[in-house]
């Protein structure tokens, strides 16, 4: 039926903006049927306003919002939210207080059959773990239930699109990642396409197949979990994602980097010339601690225990520090001297010159 | 795909290019603040009307009267209210003594009666055949004339009448601003070494001094608004003067003249009133509360607290009900017939309709702000809101005239053209009447729905429309039943006020068509104060239904007090904390345009 390859939602160089300003500038993304996305970013970066356009409650100020290849937003035209067929999960759930579970569910589908809509009730409720609960009042529920009654709700008529607004974020941290799992695994046996909004990257990644993540406006990377953390696209997104040091260095002939750690040696991100300036990415993960057969001697300034390791704040000799990950079962003691084993697989780097970079996209 | 998921495609590129009916709503918005803001538009139109030969006799002979009168009163009961509201306010809001828990809501009470009733009901008790000066002349054995007495019927009389009824304004927002004190800032007051007078001067009273300015400019515009009190005692204000001007001059252009002097008056007690309240706005420096320990009066302290109390009580509610009631056991013939059901169910019915229509364009309004509050339609809102603090008396002329003119007008032309009369269509008739309702009690269900309305999270709306339901069927679906007590308690709040209301309801109403009100106030003229005694019951009594609705949300109004029965009663755990404590409930008129939660 549908004509190949429409993605089910594709963003055209779309801005959005209140009272004449623009919030989220130039969003370009596609997102084909059956996947689930993820929009990440600090607060206050555009990614829930981008997600209202979507839905249909905010204008775009340009460019175009297509679902299923028909345009439903692009200037002086929105397709109002009622008509778009798009379910959404809100942060603070908003179940309907005066309805009872069962007609929450049954809101979205108040059109269908009476037996179609008892079905469906009974179906959801199986699928989020909640039955029984059908006469049961929001109030009576705990947060975990409420979460998952929103979703079931947005989920009964059976919606092309499902948005989530920050669902885990009144969550208990602890439960977050078993939700999020729990979420994308409902969301594949529905077979639903979704758009998830979190500022928290462990739940992006948990839940989302590509994730963009936003930073002041604007699609900073659009790309998978492991893509982002390993060849981050610009120095925003190499410090949102993981963690890690930016260390300045010099390129030089055969994929080398003089830095303090010492010549770096792998594939560069980026194809520069040797003795360009450059920042090189050191991620917690790409040295070791080796007192054995380390190269570069460096003293502890700081630890952090985190149970299966030690996350070391190093000083390198020139006065920098990096931070460094270890096993836990090694307890060195602050003021320590170690030394280092490098262990880069490849290098991202970021050329000095072009300053802050965003992509020009 | 679904097939509502594709129904965008069904839009016709002929409408693909119209904007979302947002504009809708702030139209309504304005079209409502613009009907409603007549009568006051037609008031301050006469300012530049060339004053007439009447305006020049009142400005020498009565003017000068109008206006020392109104601002002795005004002195006289905003130091009386300020004198009774704040001591006793703090009394129960920051001491034990006996009888405490049931001061704090009794001394509300007073809010059930109506000034015009409580006048009255001294007249019969303090005049020289009163039961006072009966028991005076038995004991004494003085006859007429031979003793001093004080005589009510007087301007230091209507002062000592208003402030009895008029002095609850100042209790309930003080003492709603003791309570919302942090107990920080007193806990630090006293590590600091001052003891519970000094606290209570130097931090407790400056920190609600902004709160009692508007509990005292809420009481002045009542002042300023009376017009039952004076006009019984013969005390010539500006009320007294406008109807006089009305009814004895029959000078429209210089009531209306009139009127606007008057509502120059109530002008600057706006001003004063949002000065005060925005200023009140930055006064929580700390977030902490928790049950204040209140000090522990004992001995004469507590007996002095005690009567402190009980007495404003006793003035102000108990003896002129107790009077009431007698008199109505007096004169059951009075009231046990079917004229006086008559009377009840006219007043009702009225009072019923008012009250939907004040309800449902308080509804849109508010629907209009939280669908699309920009600018215009938020000052078209504020605008609507503003009926509160005009005098009925000014809005009863302000809409006599331009109905009037309307009326006469389309009778002269069907007469000229068709060669028959229409008569009086709009004024003299219930629309009339209800118009002014409105007009003034507009505000009362418009602060009640906005709180409700406010109190339900916006991704409510969201969802509801994420669900594929159209805006209006989502206020029809979702808002109003979550709303359904916040919508019956505005209701009942306009009917009340509506069943009180005096002076427009005389001036607008239909001839030969009476309320419990205007019947109460002309049998009392007549000096037939028994017989008036049991309209006036009906009035205070079923007044005292919100003044029941006010005290039990009172109990839960300090933060951090009562508040596990709050979040019993809040039914939407991810709820925002835009909602503040209810600590001035809608009842007392307090203006709409304090609170404006914006979030976002």
């Amino acid at each position: 039926m549908q004509v190949p390859h429409t993605p089910l939602l594709d963003l055209d160089h779309v801005d959005i903006g209140y009272d004449g300003r623009a919030v989220v500038h130039d969003a370009t993304l596609q997102l084909p049927e059956g996947q689930i996305g993820c929009l990440l970013g600090p607060s206050g970066c555009g990614k829930t306003t981008l997600l209202r356009a979507i839905a249909g409650f905010e204008p775009v100020m340009r460019g175009q919002v297509r679902m299923h290849g028909e345009t439903v937003s692009e200037p002086g035209y929105t397709v109002p939210p009622e008509r778009r067929g798009v379910g959404m999960v809100f942060q603070d759930f908003a179940l309907f207080p005066h309805l009872s579970v069962g007609d929450n569910l049954r809101f979205g589908i108040r059109h269908w059959s009476r037996a179609a809509q008892d079905e469906r009730v009974r179906q959801l409720l199986r699928l989020v773990g909640l039955i029984g609960y059908e006469p049961a009042y929001p109030h009576a529920l705990s947060g975990g239930q409420q979460q998952r009654v929103a979703l079931a709700r947005a989920l009964a008529p059976r919606p092309g699109l499902l948005l989530l607004d920050e669902p885990f974020s009144s969550m208990d941290v602890e439960l977050r990642g078993g939700l999020a799992r729990e979420v994308r695994q409902i969301l594949r046996a529905e077979n639903t396409t979704a758009i998830l909004v979190t500022h928290d990257q462990n739940e992006a990644f948990a839940f989302a197949d590509r994730v963009a993540v936003i930073h002041e406006g604007r699609i900073a990377q659009l790309d998978s979990a492991y893509n982002l953390y390993h060849r981050p696209a610009n120095r925003f997104v190499a410090d949102f994602i993981g963690e890690g040091t930016l260390i300045p260095g010099m390129v030089e002939p055969g994929h080398q980097v003089d830095t303090a750690l010492g010549h770096l040696q792998g594939p560069l991100s980026e194809d520069l010339p040797p003795g360009t300036a450059v920042d090189v990415l050191v991620r917690p993960d790409d040295i070791a601690i080796d007192n054995e057969q380390g190269e570069v001697r460096t003293e502890v300034l700081d630890k952090a225990f985190r149970g299966a390791d030690f996350l070391y704040t190093l000083r390198l000799p020139d006065g920098l520090s990096v931070l460094c990950m270890a096993p836990s079962h090694d307890n060195f003691v602050i003021g320590e001297h170690v030394r280092l084993r490098l262990d880069f697989s490849h290098l991202v780097v970021f050329s000095r010159e072009s300053g802050v970079d965003c992509p020009a996209g | 795909m679904t097939a509502s998921a594709t129904s965008p495609g069904a839009h016709a590129p002929a409408s693909r290019r119209l904007r979302l009916p947002f504009s809708a709503w702030s139209m309504a918005a304005v079209v409502t603040a613009l009907v409603l803001a007549l009568p006051v538009l037609v008031i301050f139109g006469h300012v530049f009307i060339p004053a007439g030969e009447v305006w020049e006799h009142l400005r020498q002979t009565v003017l000068a009267d109008y206006v020392t009168n109104s601002l002795v009163l005004l002195v006289g009961v905003g130091i009386g209210v300020l004198l009774i509201g704040v001591p006793v306010a703090w009394l129960v809001s920051m001491c034990e003594f006996p009888g405490r828990s049931v001061f704090q809501w009794a001394l509300m009470l007073p809010l059930a009666m109506p000034a015009y009733i409580i006048a009255y009901t001294y007249t019969g008790i303090l005049d020289f055949s009163g039961p006072v000066q009966g028991l005076i002349r038995e004991l004494t054995g003085l006859g007429y004339g031979e003793y001093w007495f004080p005589e009510i019927r007087s301007l230091g009389g209507a002062m000592v009448m208003l402030l009895l009824v008029l002095y609850p304004y100042v209790y309930l927002l003080s003492r709603a601003a003791f309570l919302e004190q942090s107990v920080c800032v007193l806990e630090v007051s006293r590590t600091l070494g001052a003891g519970p007078w000094e606290g209570f001067r130097r931090v407790a009273l400056p920190l609600a001094r902004p709160a009692i300015i508007a509990g005292l400019t809420l009481a002045l515009m009542e002042v300023l608004a009376d017009y039952g009190t004076v006009a019984y005692f013969g005390v010539s204000t500006f009320t007294t003067g406008v109807f006089r001007t009305w009814y004895g001059l029959g000078d429209p252009a210089a009531a209306a003249q009139l009127s606007a002097v008057l509502l120059s008056f109530v002008f600057v007690l706006i001003l004063l009133e949002r000065w005060s309240r925005a200023k009140a706005r930055f006064h929580h420096t700390s977030r902490r509360y928790s049950t204040l320990p209140r000090y522990r009066l004992r001995g004469w302290k507590a007996a002095g607290a005690f009567f402190a109390c009980l007495l404003p009580i006793l003035l102000g509610f108990l003896i002129p009900t107790l009077q009431l009631g007698i008199w109505a056991v007096q004169t059951t013939d009075q009231w046990m017939n079917p004229r006086f059901a008559g009377l009840v169910f006219n007043t009702f019915w009225l009072a019923i309709a008012a009250a939907i229509i004040a309800v449902g364009l308080a509804l849109v309004l508010a629907y209009a702000q939280r669908m699309e509050g920009g600018r215009v339609t938020r000052v078209a809102v504020r605008i609507a809101g503003m009926g509160y603090a005009v005098p009925g008396t000014v809005i009863a002329i302000g809409i006599m005239i331009p109905f009037a003119a309307f009326d006469n007008a389309l009778d002269a032309f069907m007469r000229d053209t068709f060669g028959v009369s229409t008569g009086l269509l709009l004024s003299g008739t219930v629309f009339a009447l209800l118009f002014a309702y409105a007009v003034r009690f507009l505000a009362v269900s418009l602060q009640t729905v906005e709180a409700g309305l406010g109190k339900i999270q916006p991704s409510m709306d969201d969802a509801a429309r994420s669900l594929g339901l159209h805006p209006l069927k989502t206020l029809w679906q979702v808002h109003m039943p979550i709303m359904r007590g916040t919508l019956l308690t505005a209701l009942l709040l306009v009917f009340v006020d509506v069943l009180k209301e005096l002076p427009a309801t005389l001036i607008l109403r239909p001839f030969d068509f009476n309320t419990l009100a205007v019947r109460a106030f002309e049998l009392a003229g007549d000096e037939r104060l028994p017989e008036s005694s049991s309209a006036a019951l009906a009035i205070v009594l079923v007044g005292l239904v919100p003044v029941i609705l006010l005290s039990m949300t009172i109990g839960r109004s300090r933060p951090g007090q009562g508040a596990g029965q709050e979040d019993a009663t809040d039914e939407d755990p991810g709820r925002r904390p835009r909602s503040r404590p209810l600590a001035v409930p809608a009842g007392t008129a307090v203006n709409p345009s304090a609170d404006d939660p914006q979030d976002r």
